[in-house]
């Protein structure tokens, strides 16, 4: 370990090295992350398989520290969208998301919660998964192999290294917001779109022929 | 009972239907139920396999579409009925084949068909409140280009273009002109839990009655028992459940809309992706449904080829799901790990035959897409022989007399014989309740015929028989496997050349096959065109389901887990 941590050109005695290392608050605390990232245990498509996978011996993403993969939000640190988002999905997504505790991160396995993928035209399907969640890494591939799915995996890492306590949102004074949930209307509505709506609808002069249906 | 005595029996009422490439029967609507009831009654007709609707806009009709076998095996028998397209209403047959009961609300739900007398008529894969029945030939998606791919408006004038670039809100939404997002309500799941069954007031023994509370439990769509998106209400009655209802469509990826849009040969990558966990088996389907109508047979050597991918992925979809099952039954991963390592060694020759791991859209109409490469008869050869029948053994000393698997599933989750065939079950679910039925046996396609293997057939029908169907059902593949690879000829591997567009004459076709979760089936009407009709898929593991309300029912909260396990399902197939 002392390798990875050893940060400023501090000179640590000949006999002290063993015991002693010397380093960053923000090394250390990002060396403490990225070494334990709990992924929630959560499929929603093809890619799903993919990701069990990776858990399983022939890949073992417990080599990056990875393997506990838990069913609750509340505890997980990374969702992997492992499939086709759909609209009827979205809202638990959101709401999924909203109640990981922070700092969070999301990975984009595969085409489909990349951008929709094969079923991007489909009238039920959300065209990526950042339409609505903040996504760190995306994965290509339909379905990626586990081997792509650990290179995200180690681009996470990567990225969790650069970070840095003093600018990362979840130490900002003021507390994170939540993201809106969806809604399923006649189609799906994202709150955030419905000013627009409004907006677009008050532009709009009604015909005065009252009835068209 | 002959043609002769039908027709005579419902003159006026009962026509053959003569438009060419179709087959069957048309029934008037008004005698429907009854001719449902004779058929089964007294020609033995009693499963029946599919329900469907199309969308004929040019003629302003409905048809749907019903595909009725007989258990003991044989030919199938079709029959339709016509209805204007105009507020459609067709009477129900849950009353006669309860396993109608999600296909017609699929029906509905998707191409807006009413069916009279069905006791629970709502959306089962869209939500309440959706707006428009998204199958309709003449309903648009809010990313809808042209209506035939391949599509025009991808290459403009030499330059990428995505759609949601000129969409409003740059997504995947439209609403209809007179919705306002203010006075929206969204129908929560108010109707659904209303109707729960509750099991009321039970009498306490000293005459007066004892009220008990009914509490609804949520499970899903986000739970690591569920095997991806799939949600389930649950009504207690203390710990018992009086209760139980799928909630479907989380996972609904319209791949019927998707279908008809595409090209045949577009949707064959498609079809991976159903039951992703048996992707040649898929295939297998699509190109038999396709290939009857175009009156193709594969070679020799492409049907061998077909027959070894079909059984191999029949192994690792049955690995994975005793593994899954057992990690319902709480041994958390471990069997798991031992059926994945497997798993694996043939995901490797899939690679190597067809470039993917999972979706590996070999099939091609009319052959498979390229020949084996090298060496890899070798490999399989070692596989079946050797290293597999060994692998099952383990398995099977591990697991089968395992104490804690066989209280937890012994008698758990039983489905007798009669309901299993009402309830349209199929697979390794029917043949657990004592239904010999198998597609490769009972209407053998491809060249099943020429192989020695067994049916696999327990009769209790509960969790323990289906797992144990599914350990004899890998046994039985490596027999058909070790035939293969002993008989497999030389030759070509695709009749005619390969081609990008096929030639499909108009007319209907249904073509099925036994893939490892159950009967799958393709109906598919063409019209002539590159584009199919219509793209209907009868999906095992959906139909799976309908019973499985009625198995959980007076079981613990826990034992759901187990049965649903065992049914095995896989959302992608389930949802669509
Ligand atoms: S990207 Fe491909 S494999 Fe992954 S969920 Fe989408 S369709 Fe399935």
């Amino acid at each position: 370990m002392g390798d990875d941590l050893n940060g400023p050109e501090y000179q640590v005695p000949e006999e002290l090295r063993s015991h002693i290392t010397i380093t960053t608050l923000d090394r250390i605390y990002n060396w403490g992350r990225r070494s334990s990232v709990w992924p929630m245990m959560f499929g929603l498509a093809c890619c799903a398989i993919e990701m069990i996978c990776v858990a399983a011996s022939r890949y073992d993403f417990s080599r990056f520290g990875m393997e506990v993969m838990r069913p609750s939000p509340r505890q997980s640190d990374l969702m992997i969208v492992s499939g086709t988002v759909t609209k009827k999905m979205i809202p638990q997504i959101v709401r999924l998301y909203n109640q990981m505790p922070e700092p969070k991160y999301v990975l984009a396995m595969g085409a489909c919660a990349s951008g929709g993928g094969p079923f991007k035209e489909g009238y039920n399907v959300v065209s990526g998964v950042d339409k609505f969640i903040p996504v760190d890494v995306y994965v290509p591939g339909c379905p990626p192999t586990p081997q792509a799915l650990l290179n995200g995996l180690i681009k996470l890492q990567e990225k969790i290294d650069t970070q840095s306590i003093r600018t990362v949102r979840w130490y900002k004074r003021e507390a994170s917001e939540p993201i809106p949930i969806p809604i399923l209307g006649p189609d799906l509505i994202d709150p955030r779109d419905i000013p627009i709506l409004d907006a677009k609808r008050a532009s709009v002069v009604k015909p005065d022929v009252p009835e068209n249906s | 009972m002959t043609l002769e005595e039908y027709t005579d029996r419902f003159t006026g009422m009962l026509n053959f239907d003569e438009r060419k490439g179709y087959e069957g029967y048309i029934v008037h609507s008004e005698r429907l139920v009854e001719f449902a009831r004779t058929i089964r009654d007294e020609l033995g007709y009693d499963y029946l396999s599919s329900v469907t609707g199309v969308d004929y806009l040019p003629d302003e009709q409905i048809e749907v579409v019903y595909h009725a076998y007989r258990s003991q095996g044989g030919p199938g028998l079709v029959f339709k009925v016509q209805v204007p397209r105009i507020n459609p209403i067709v009477p129900s047959l849950v009353s006669i084949f309860p396993g109608a009961d999600f296909q017609e609300r699929e029906a509905w739900d998707l191409l807006g068909i009413r069916f009279e007398g069905h006791p629970n008529l709502r959306r089962i894969l869209m939500w309440e409140g959706f707006h428009g029945h998204p199958l309709r030939k003449d309903w648009e998606e809010p990313y809808f280009e042209e209506s035939e791919k391949p599509f025009n408006s991808r290459w403009p004038e030499g330059k990428a273009f995505r759609i949601e670039e000129n969409k409003p809100f740059k997504k995947n939404v439209q609403y209809p002109p007179e919705f306002t997002p203010d006075g929206w309500i969204p129908e929560a799941d108010t109707a659904l839990y209303s109707g729960m069954v509750r099991l009321g007031a039970k009498d306490a023994g000293n005459g007066r009655s004892l009220e008990t509370d009914q509490i609804l439990v949520n499970l899903g769509p986000q739970h690591p028992s569920t095997h991806g998106v799939f949600r389930m209400v649950v009504s207690l009655d203390g710990e018992e459940i009086a209760d139980l209802q799928p909630v479907l469509g989380y996972l609904h990826r319209n791949h019927e809309k998707i279908g008809e849009r595409n090209t045949y040969l577009m949707n064959m990558p498609f079809t991976d992706r159903l039951d992703y966990l048996a992707s040649m088996g898929n295939n297998f389907g699509y190109a038999l449904a396709v290939e009857k109508l175009m009156g193709i047979t594969p070679p020799e050597r492409a049907e061998y080829i077909r027959v070894m991918m079909a059984e191999l992925t029949r192994i690792v979809s049955h690995l994975f799901s005793i593994g899954t099952l057992l990690n319902d039954l709480g041994a958390f991963f471990t069997p798991m790990l031992y059926a994945l390592t497997e798993r694996e060694l043939i995901l490797d020759i899939f690679e190597a035959v067809s470039g993917s791991r999972m979706m590996c859209n070999y099939f091609r109409f009319g052959g498979v897409a390229r020949d084996l490469p090298e060496g890899i008869l070798e490999k399989v050869y070692e596989l079946v022989t050797e290293r597999l029948p060994r692998k099952v053994d383990e398995l099977d000393t591990y697991l089968t007399d395992n104490e804690i698997v066989r209280t937890r599933s012994i008698g758990i989750g039983v489905l007798p014989r009669e309901q299993a065939i009402e309830y349209s079950a199929a697979g390794p679910v029917l043949r657990a309740s004592g239904v010999g039925y198998d597609v490769r046996r009972a209407e053998s396609y491809s060249i099943y015929d020429r192989f020695d293997f067994d049916v696999a057939i327990r009769h209790n029908g509960d969790v323990y028989d289906r797992y144990l169907v599914r350990l004899e059902e890998i046994r039985q593949s490596l027999r058909i496997l070790q035939q293969v690879v002993r008989d497999i000829p030389d030759g070509e591997f695709q009749t005619g050349k390969p081609q990008y567009q096929v030639r499909v004459p108009p007319g209907e076709s249904y073509g099925r096959v036994e893939n490892p979760k159950g009967e799958l089936g393709f109906y598919i009407v063409s019209n002539g065109k590159p584009n199919p009709w219509r793209y209907h898929i009868r999906s095992p593991s959906f139909i799976n389901l309908t019973a499985f309300g009625e198995m959980c029912k007076g079981h613990k909260i826990a034992d759901v887990v187990a049965i649903l396990g065992s049914i095995d399902i896989v959302l992608g197939e389930v949802d669509r």
